[in-house]
């Protein structure tokens, strides 16, 4: 039988039967609306317009100066509508999902972006919404359940497992299961059963299509290394993407390492995974001995998921892509650092991928050239951090 | 021919579904063995994952219960080997794919049939996928059973044809649990299965009385009950076997 949607041997569709009619039907979809003019028309019109695309790739010149060596540039998907570059794949989705008759959005989040950005995206489109978040996560990004329900959208506190990102999942495709006939799951990162890795793949490529034009503009050369942050890794794919065919641009995403990769409270995948089969991908997962998937962690919610998405498990295998961690502390600092120093603010998920180009940037010459995705903004964080530095703030 | 149409040989079957380890390894084997004296005809053996996507909260809940317990497959493997000394009908493994993956699918399926596990239900294993486990269930001669759902539709005959063991007819839409209607249109989905298989069929999700387990079995071969079971299971814990028994007894006697 010819396999669809793999990766190598990631991918596939490992998914209860009640799901594989909705999941072919939407297979069908996109393979006719992914080559439709009309519909990528629409699209751009609303990542233009709507969503304030293209996003600037910015010269961070303080932060080179500051670190001495190559040259940074920032993708500010920051600056995008809703505030992160989740708005890129919901657009698609919800569009991709109006076109095929549904009414009704389900998502999980778990620092909340993708929950507000389909929050979003239903309240333009018209669409009922309904987000699964983690119970633990509620706590830790209040404000984004409150703009949730500002936008229209029920939130779902999921209490089961480790309440975090992972159960959201889980309680969000057990949800489609019960409903699959006015309902699109929008799924928020690169994971899950084919189509799902591809279609938000497709959707994120966005990013690295204006990077390259526009480094091409400003720099007349390709970058020497593209990085971003790795939870699922749907900012990572499409920061890489179209320069994956380009082996001279080193690819690097950079895993929440939460206490330590030598630690149990981690969420770094790639480095302390193993291959299995879960949330209908095989990739790599971080488990125990007999399969149990492990209850990981990170600082950050949005990095807080024990899988990786199944291209970038792919991109590891064949040496395309490397994948390090970065610890709670470093992304803090990074965290700090950047808005010291240039003025901007980071998602705690993004700061992961500064903190990393904080550790090479001064190793490189002058001459080479850092492209690192801002994939968020960090005004949601700001009450944690000040926490974690032991600051009394609440929001 | 497979073990496990002997299940299907005394009128219409009843499965009963136990999670390994819910509460504790003795009351499983004490509960299988309480279903088997009052006529259950094969049973589901979970073995718990921590994120079962298809259950619902009373199965979810057993899950939990089973691994905080310190349930592991080696445990299970143990348990069923006490199984086997006392009781004889057709048994199969619940559980999901990392569970069988990261054992290594042919440790996990030789241990399976060095045991006497007859079949395997993976509810993430849909036909497209079973590629990844069937030559190594064939190799051991255990089934790979196949699982059926209300929108299955034109896959119906795709999965009934290569159909091991019994078929698994799910009711309806959503995830296990206690249900208060169940869809109709079962009887369509068999007579598309009988078009091309006589592997047997049985039905299961939401099954928890007597009078639905009765208009159930006129649909189908048999019926599957899971979560009716596990929720004794919770309200008793140790105690359940007893009370299993009698539910048992009484879903067998409504299908007979």
């Amino acid at each position: 039988m010819e396999k669809v949607g793999r990766f190598g041997v990631h991918g596939g569709q490992y998914i209860p039967e009640t799901l594989m009619h909705a999941i072919h039907e939407l297979e069908q979809a996109y393979e006719h609306y992914k080559n439709d003019p009309e519909f990528q028309a629409e699209l751009t019109e609303l990542f233009n317009e709507y969503a304030n695309r293209p996003s600037r790739l910015y010269f961070a010149k303080k932060m080179t100066e500051d670190l001495g060596g190559a040259k940074i540039y920032l993708k500010r998907e920051d600056l995008n509508h809703t505030g992160a570059h989740k708005v890129n794949n919901v657009l698609g989705q919800a569009l991709l999902a109006k076109k095929m008759g549904k009414t009704r959005l389900i998502a999980e989040t778990g620092a909340g972006q993708h929950g507000v950005a389909t929050a979003t995206a239903a309240a333009l489109f018209g669409m009922e919404c309904v987000v699964f978040m983690g119970e633990e996560d509620t706590k830790r990004q209040a404000l984004n359940v409150y703009r949730m329900k500002l936008l229209g959208a029920s939130v779902v506190p999921v209490m089961t497992g480790t309440r975090t990102l992972k159960d959201a999942v889980s309680e969000a495709m057990r949800e489609w299961t019960t409903r699959v006939d006015d309902t699109h799951y929008c799924l928020g990162s690169v994971m899950g059963p084919h189509p799902f890795p591809t279609i938000v793949r497709d959707f994120q490529a966005v990013i690295s299509k204006e990077t390259k034009q526009q480094m091409l503009e400003k720099e007349g050369r390709l970058p020497d290394v593209v990085m971003a942050c790795v939870g699922g890794g749907s900012n990572a794919i499409g920061s890489f993407y179209h320069f994956i065919e380009d082996k001279s641009v080193q690819l690097i995403g950079c895993e929440a390492a939460g206490r330590g990769i030598d630690t149990f409270e981690t969420a770094a995948t790639v480095s302390t995974g193993k291959l299995g089969i879960f949330h209908g991908m095989k990739s790599y997962f971080c488990q125990d001995e007999f399969g149990q998937i492990a209850p990981v962690y990170s600082i950050s919610a949005g990095l807080d998921y024990p899988g990786v998405g199944p291209e970038h498990a792919y991109l590891h295998d064949i040496g395309r892509a490397s994948y390090v961690p970065v610890t709670d502390d470093e992304a803090v600092e990074a965290f700090e650092y950047l808005s010291r120093t240039e003025g901007i603010i980071p998602a705690i998920e993004s700061s992961h991928a500064i903190a990393h180009a904080m550790k090479i940037a001064p190793k490189m010459d002058k001459d080479k050239i850092i492209v690192v995705t801002v994939s968020g903004r960090g005004d949601k964080d700001c009450a944690a951090i000040a926490r974690y530095r032991g600051e009394d703030i609440h929001e | 021919m497979s073990k496990i149409a002997s299940a299907f040989a005394n009128g219409k079957a009843f499965i009963p579904f136990i999670t390994c380890g819910d509460p504790d390894v003795e009351t499983t084997l004490h509960a299988v063995v309480e279903a088997v004296q009052n006529g259950a005809d094969l049973i589901e053996l979970g073995i718990p994952f921590s994120d079962p996507t298809a259950e619902g909260p009373v199965i979810q809940g057993a899950n939990i219960r089973a691994l905080a317990g310190g349930i592991t497959t080696d445990k299970v493997f143990d348990l069923v080997r006490k199984i086997r000394r006392e009781v004889s009908i057709p048994l199969v493994f619940m559980t999901y794919a990392n569970v069988v993956f990261s054992y290594g699918a042919e440790r996990f399926i030789g241990t399976c049939k060095e045991i006497g596990i007859d079949g395997l239900i993976i509810p993430d294993i849909p036909y497209e996928e079973k590629d990844e486990f069937e030559p190594i269930c064939e190799k051991y001669d255990v089934d790979l059973i196949s699982m059926v759902a209300p929108t299955s539709e034109e896959r119906v005959t795709m999965i009934a044809k290569e159909a091991k063991g019994f078929i698994y007819i799910v009711s309806s839409m959503g995830v296990t649990g206690m249900r208060s209607s169940i869809a109709t249109g079962l009887s369509d989905v068999v007579s598309r299965i009988r078009e091309v298989t006589d592997v047997p069929c049985a039905i299961g999700f939401g099954i928890s009385t007597p009078e639905q387990a009765a208009e159930m079995a006129k649909a189908a071969d048999g019926v599957i009950v899971g979560s009716a079971i596990v929720k004794i299971l919770e309200e008793k814990g140790t105690q359940a076997p007893e009370s299993i028994g009698s539910f048992v007894k009484s879903m067998k006697d409504a299908i007979r």
